[in-house]
């Protein structure tokens, strides 16, 4: 689905002319296949700039932190999605997986006396937070297990499992939020955050920073990272050269889990409370962040630093733009034309050779 | 040594290092294999011919790890194996090129020659971090390629899409010589390469086979296989229909066989070892 819509977009907007294979242009387009995040830098800098021009307060170390935590649920998702589509796959049911989760965060760990609680085991904090991560990962498991075993596309397990895991929270918890006051503080802790100067650091988005150093150290430096990109790429030659295709991608969809397990976590701290409804969008944003961030759907190719950098740049132009007191329209219109450029980019640079 | 080889060319029983018997593979209605063998004995170069779709990619899958045959015995050394894995068939000292050549465009050429074996870095870092060793990789890389004369690739990190077709198969060929240490299958290794690249090719079985290294070498050229071969076993539709050498058979003849115009008796072939 996604290659037919892609190609005709870059049929239209870019082989004219940009396929000529010599001159600047192919060095340009050499430098931005070696480096792929280096096209959402710019594009995040640029725009930084243009929004500071437009509006000075912009860049004030108080609106500044206030994306950083704006980014940091989309943030930390779109990790778990970029390991996914880095092996050529999609995963849809992110968002419910991270809503199931928090919401058996909450609900375990609520008291006795609370109310709107299906399940008020009382449980600490920190085990209730297990037992939420736990079941993420046991979620991620069932979309890696349907992938591997039974041979069905991520698109369509996801899709499935996005029906089935929504349907859980309902079921199983009632769909009902479960306010701050209600939840112990250590659940919270997440959206606790230091003071620099008037830069709120929030402790979400040090363990999202974490995360985004710790998965590019993974994809970089282990023989799994490598296993993940040459899954992606071309699974026939994966699986020739010795690697067990099934098994890394099924570890893929488990470590995803593990990843949307902190982000729930992440999540209840932001927002202050647990409700069902936190991030509607939440799937399709996470995608959005890792195609710009210069990752390709076709897998096999993209950096964890190019969707921080994606994830930063959607907030970023959200931000930028309602603070120049433009509509939710057009605020929207930019962004789906940025996901259209970044994906005929992508279009262009895979064309790249020598 | 139990089936004694009564037409063996020389006097003494030599046991095949891979032996296949029986082999059948199907995929749907389609037969791959239809009751194939193989026998590949110490220190020989065994060249497959046949036409197009005659088997020959699958029989050697058998032996590679890429397939599992659905019925058949696979021996190595005498010791029946089941492969699962590509993994099984390396660890048993069995490397391939396949014609695909299985390499992975977008990462580089280090990487791709030590893809699922990567080495790790000594001490805490490799252990605890699991960090790979890259600069060992590139640089066991660079030597690996020096040694096969492959200079024109400059940089051991350059992605493997940005090659040319024949210097990508010199990468998956110099991967399989790198780690064979029992047995190296090369299907159609030459396919894509140049006149001096293919020669370079040509050497390096004429080196292995020095060394002792026993190869299967699957090819359409005629004059190569004919200049290399200690013997030469044809396939067709699936099956083994003649084993035959440099000496006894001529390139017109085994084109023949190929196609099925002549039939060679038994005892005009060469089951045995020659060597
Ligand atoms: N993965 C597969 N799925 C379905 N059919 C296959 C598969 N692999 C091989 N075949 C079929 O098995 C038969 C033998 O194919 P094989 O690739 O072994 O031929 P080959 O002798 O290597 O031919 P070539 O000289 O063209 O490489 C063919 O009819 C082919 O279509
Ligand atoms: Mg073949």
């Amino acid at each position: 689905m996604n290659s037919t819509v892609t190609s005709g977009v870059s049929a239209i907007d870019l082989s004219e002319e940009f396929d000529q294979p010599s001159g600047p242009l192919a060095k340009i387009q050499n430098i931005l296949h070696s480096y792929p995040y280096l096209s959402p830098l710019i594009v995040l800098l640029a725009a930084m700039a243009v929004f500071t021009v437009l509006n000075s307060r912009f860049i004030l170390p108080a609106n500044l932190s206030l994306m950083t935590q704006q980014t940091v649920i989309v943030g930390t998702l779109a990790i778990a999605q970029t390991l996914v589509i880095l092996t050529a796959g999609i995963d849809l049911s992110i968002g419910a997986i991270m809503v199931v989760a928090q919401m058996m965060m909450a609900n375990f760990a609520a008291s006795a006396s609370a109310s709107n609680v299906q399940f008020a085991l009382g449980w600490p904090w920190w085990l209730a937070v297990a037992a939420g991560v736990l079941m993420a990962v046991v979620a991620g498991a069932i979309n890696g297990f349907l992938i591997t075993r039974l041979k069905l596309p991520p698109f369509i397990v996801t899709l499935g499992t996005l029906g089935i895991f929504t349907a859980l929270s309902l079921i199983l918890f009632k769909a009902r939020t479960i306010q701050g006051p209600e939840l112990p503080d250590g659940m919270k802790v997440m959206g606790k955050a230091a003071k620099l100067g008037s830069f709120n650091l929030m402790l979400g988005v040090g363990v999202m920073l974490f995360l985004y150093g710790l998965f590019s150290y993974i994809l970089r430096n282990t023989a799994w990272g490598t296993h993940v990109y040459a899954v992606g790429d071309d699974p026939e030659a994966a699986e020739l050269s010795g690697i067990n295709v099934d098994r890394v991608l099924f570890s893929v969809y488990c470590v995803a889990g593990l990843i949307i397990g902190i982000a729930g976590w992440i999540t209840i701290g932001r927002v202050g409370s647990a409700s069902p409804n936190v991030a509607p969008n939440i799937n399709l944003e996470s995608i959005t962040a890792v195609v710009i961030g210069g990752t390709s759907l076709f897998g096999g190719r993209g950096t964890m630093i190019g969707t921080l950098l994606g994830a930063l740049i959607v907030v970023v132009f959200d931000f930028g733009l309602s603070l120049a007191g433009i509509d939710q329209g057009p605020r929207l219109l930019t962004i789906g034309l940025l996901v259209i450029a970044a994906v005929s980019l992508d279009q262009w640079i895979r064309k790249a050779k020598g | 040594m139990t089936d004694s080889n009564t037409k063996s060319a020389t006097a003494i029983d030599v046991e095949p290092i891979i032996k296949g018997r029986n082999l059948v593979k199907t995929f749907g209605h389609v037969v791959g294999l239809n009751h194939a063998d193989l026998d590949l004995f110490p220190g020989e170069v065994l060249a497959v011919i046949g036409d197009n779709g005659a088997g020959k990619s699958t029989l050697i899958k058998c032996f590679s790890g890429a397939h599992t045959p659905d019925s058949g015995t696979v021996e190595v050394e005498g010791h029946s194996v089941h492969f699962r894995s590509t993994n099984d068939a390396r660890s048993a000292g069995i490397e391939t090129v396949f014609q695909t050549l299985a390499v992975s465009p977008a990462l580089d050429i280090a990487t791709n020659l030590f893809l699922g074996r990567e080495l790790r870095k000594p001490g805490p870092l490799g252990q605890i971090f699991r960090m790979m060793d890259k600069k060992q990789m590139r640089a066991q890389a660079a030597q690996q390629l020096s040694d096969l004369g492959i200079s024109t690739m400059q940089d051991i990190t350059q992605a493997v899409e940005t090659l040319s077709g024949g210097q990508r198969q010199a990468v998956a060929v110099a991967r399989a010589a790198a780690f064979g240490s029992k047995v190296i299958i090369l299907d159609e290794p030459t396919a894509a390469l140049g006149v001096r690249e293919s020669a370079r090719v040509l050497q390096l079985i004429h080196d292995l086979r020095e060394r002792g290294m026993p190869v299967i070498l699957i090819s359409h050229n005629m004059p190569q296989v004919f200049e290399i071969a200690d013997r030469i076993h044809v396939q067709r539709l699936g099956r083994r229909v003649a084993v035959i050498t440099p000496q006894s058979h001529n390139a017109n003849d085994a084109v023949a066989i190929m196609t099925g115009a002549m039939q060679v008796p038994e005892d005009e072939q060469t089951p045995g070892p020659v060597r």
